[in-house]
């Protein structure tokens, strides 16, 4: 099976779906010939042509609403937004047009479109570099939100979502593009190439948009994340000798709340996760429902590990990004609760 | 109340309640004045035809000059009808929104030509990307009253589940897109259909209609920005109505001497047209739609216009506006105008004008009598209550599954 890290794992399934389908087009800021600034559409107007990769105006608002456009008429747009911090300005068209058209047309048009972007810190991005902003997204009806956590995961889901007939926000962990992440800023730089999920099909194959994945079982407590803090989650259950379950959402909206419940209620406590600042993000809605469907098999309050509620620094991003330590000192908090 | 002179300047009407209205100020251009260049013509190019006006019909109600259209007396008859029945449905609506039987109307009177001259001169599998005020095109396409009486009374009827206000059509087969109460957002997704347009191999052509005060908005420098770019074929039109509710256009026009000038800094051949005049509509319209079919790219219109009533049944202008206004405006009124036209020509008469009123004004009685077959808002019956939930995604999901039941229907 060949090797590839996450840039590689996308671009393969861009590659196939212009393959396989002539509607399908990919369109963003430098995503044309120079193939993306993480150069996730590299080859791809080269093999494809001017008119299906293309580069767009910097203008984010009307790079989804060409995608609108050109979605109820019949193509599939792959819109690339260069990094998540930057898609603020096509969340009008996001949130009151591409989300709502299949509702308000009552079916008479749909959106079959897919925004791609770099998402996440880690990489001393600073403020505008840096951010999760999943929860205004995972707020919007008629929105799928996924959000890999490694290559293969990453080609299985997009090709998914392209293949999907309604509009999906694909947010790509930036810091794991090259190589899984446990947290720790100093240590040494790892490869996909040594890691089991590095191992991606040539061909076609999905990966279902909700279903989450159990990615360390254990029998104490679940731990819930998605993103690059997956890894960070895995490491520090096994550093603290605690038997957790680890568990990867992969699509946040709509995320998979049987796979959830039962863990949770098979450990009886959970903590759930997130980059992002810590009031009103995903893990907040996490929450909520766990404690809904599961709180007469909970033990101890559900424990929350995040960002903080700041914009996310510069020079001190280690001490907002939830590394290892904060989820270790989650691990034992939820454990002594009761 | 203030007594100081403003530190900045904000714009403020010529005119407020009480004033009495002199529009000998603005400067119309004597129709037939403007050059009709060629279809191919550079944008840069239409630098006077930005600056100044394209009118047909002169003071006399003859056509003249060389954007002269030149339609046949039963193709000008046809157009005549579909304003008068669209002033005629508008009227029976606004009684109808004020007798409680819908939640909201938005009236169009005034600006009839620009929505009916537009679409009878493009084809009708070019795609229009409307807003709320252009009802007419649906008229000059031929859609059922009754589908769009029972859109507007959202009742079992209603083409759209009784999910959008009133005038917010969508009518995919007859190639209208979803209206948006957002302002501005379909100017560049026009682009974008037109693109997939011509990836499609097809030869239509898009059109998508804003007001004077959207132009403000980020999505038109988007769209401008986009069609000009990607050389689209796309026609943006901004109907300057003068008003975006009660805001004077010149809140929105800023020192730009017209909002047609503010296509050619994007390089797009930019037309400014007498809104009220049907046949330099027509002209305009089918112009930039030649250029856009021939692969000449796109155009940008703007129809100079008035807004003769409120902007909806949620405002009263006379609180913001004199009330002599509209009879004030200097351009008159599209549908007397077309009538005359026709009179001129031997092609019509009083007589013949008031049956036409008469029998469209029974049609939209009738009609309404049927609509309200099918339900009324109030009483029913309106789109199933589980409606509500479908439609969200292509399929349901466990959470729209649970709150369906949670709603206990």
């Amino acid at each position: 099976m060949p090797k590839m890290n996450m840039i590689q794992a996308l671009n393969s399934a861009l590659d196939i779906a212009m393959e396989k389908d002539p509607n399908v087009v990919s369109f963003g800021e430098d995503a044309g010939y120079f193939g993306g600034v993480f150069r996730v559409t590299a080859g791809l107007q080269k093999k494809y042509g001017l008119d299906r990769s293309f580069d767009t105006p910097i203008n984010e608002a009307a790079i989804a609403a060409m995608a609108i456009g050109m979605a109820a008429n019949g193509l599939r747009p792959v819109a690339e937004v260069q990094f998540s911090d930057y898609i603020f300005p096509a969340i009008d068209q996001i949130v009151s047009e591409m989300t709502r058209l299949r509702y308000r047309s009552a079916g008479q048009y749909t959106q079959p479109i897919v925004i791609r972007s770099p998402w996440g810190g880690g990489i001393r991005g600073g403020q505008t570099h840096s951010m999760s902003p999943e929860a205004f997204f995972t707020h919007i009806p008629g929105l799928r939100v996924v959000i890999p956590s490694n290559p293969y995961d990453a080609k299985g889901l997009l090709l998914a979502a392209i293949e999907n007939n309604d509009p999906v926000v694909f947010f790509e962990p930036k810091r794991m593009y090259n190589g899984p992440f446990d947290g720790k800023p100093d240590g040494a730089l790892q490869s996909w190439a040594n890691h089991p999920k590095g191992e991606v099909p040539e061909g076609h194959y999905t990966v279902p948009l909700d279903q989450a994945e159990v990615v360390r079982e254990g029998n104490d407590v679940t731990l819930l994340a998605y993103g690059t803090l997956v890894h960070v989650a895995l490491s520090a259950a096994e550093k603290s000798g605690i038997d957790a379950e680890v568990i990867d959402l992969k699509t946040l909206t709509p995320y998979d709340i049987e796979t959830i419940t039962k863990s949770v209620k098979k450990t009886g406590r959970c903590i759930v996760s997130q980059e992002a600042p810590r009031t009103s993000g995903f893990a907040a809605e996490l929450a909520a429902q766990i404690q809904e469907d599961c709180f007469y098999s909970l033990e101890a309050p559900i424990y929350r590990v995040t960002g903080w509620d700041t914009p996310y620094p510069h020079a001190h991003e280690w001490s907002y990004f939830p590394g290892q330590d904060r989820f270790i000192n989650a691990l034992k908090s939820v454990m002594e609760a009761a | 109340m203030a007594t100081h002179e403003p530190r900045y300047r904000v714009p403020v009407p010529k005119y407020r309640p009480g004033d009495e209205p002199d529009f000998s100020h603005l400067k119309i251009p004597a129709a037939g004045q403007a050059k009709r260049p060629g279809v191919d013509v550079d944008g840069r190019d239409t630098i006077d035809l930005a600056l100044g006006m394209v009118r047909v019909l002169d003071h006399n109600h003859q056509a003249v000059g060389e954007w002269n259209p030149e339609i046949k007396p039963d193709v000008l008859r046809e157009g005549l009808r579909h304003m008068v029945l669209t002033r005629v449905y508008d009227e029976r609506m606004l009684k109808l929104q004020r007798q409680g039987k819908m939640s909201f109307y938005m009236k169009s009177t005034g600006e009839e030509a620009v929505a009916v001259a537009g679409a009878m001169a493009l084809k009708d599998s070019d795609m229009v990307f409307p807003s709320y005020r252009q009802q007419g095109i649906l008229f000059a396409r031929g859609r059922d009253i009754v589908d769009m009486m029972c859109h507007c009374i959202s009742n079992s009827g209603d083409n759209l589940k009784g999910r959008q206000l009133p005038v917010h059509y969508t009518w995919a087969e007859g190639n209208f897109f979803s209206i948006s109460g957002n302002l501005g957002t379909q100017f560049p997704q026009a682009v974008g259909w037109a693109m997939a347009a011509r990836y499609k191999g097809e030869d239509q052509v898009t059109a998508s209609w804003i007001g004077d005060g959207t132009t403000a908005e980020g999505d038109f420098h988007g769209a401008l920005t986009l069609a000009s770019t990607y050389h689209a074929a796309v026609i943006l039109n901004v109907v300057n109505n003068q008003f975006a509710i009660s805001t004077h256009q010149n809140m929105a026009i800023g020192d730009a001497p017209t909002f047609a000038m503010k296509g050619l800094g994007y390089g797009i051949a930019s037309l400014r047209v007498d809104g009220n005049d049907f046949l330099a509509v027509y002209a305009a319209m089918q112009w930039a739609a030649e250029r856009a079919r021939k692969g000449h790219g796109p155009t940008y219109i703007e129809y100079f216009s008035y807004r003769a009533d409120a902007h909806s049944t949620s405002d009263d202008p006379s609180g913001y506006r004199p009330k002599t206004e509209a009879k004030a405006w200097p351009l008159g009124d599209p549908i007397e105008r077309l009538k005359n036209h026709l009179i001129g020509l031997g092609e019509w008469d009083d007589e013949r004008h008031e049956t036409l009123e008469k029998e469209l004004n029974d049609l939209v009685v009738k009609s309404y009598k049927e609509a309200e077959s099918h339900g009324t808002l109030h009483d029913g019956p309106l789109s199933p209550i589980p409606s509500i939930f479908e439609d969200v995604f292509e399929e349901q999901d466990w959470r729209l599954i649970r709150q369906r039941q949670d709603l206990g229907v």
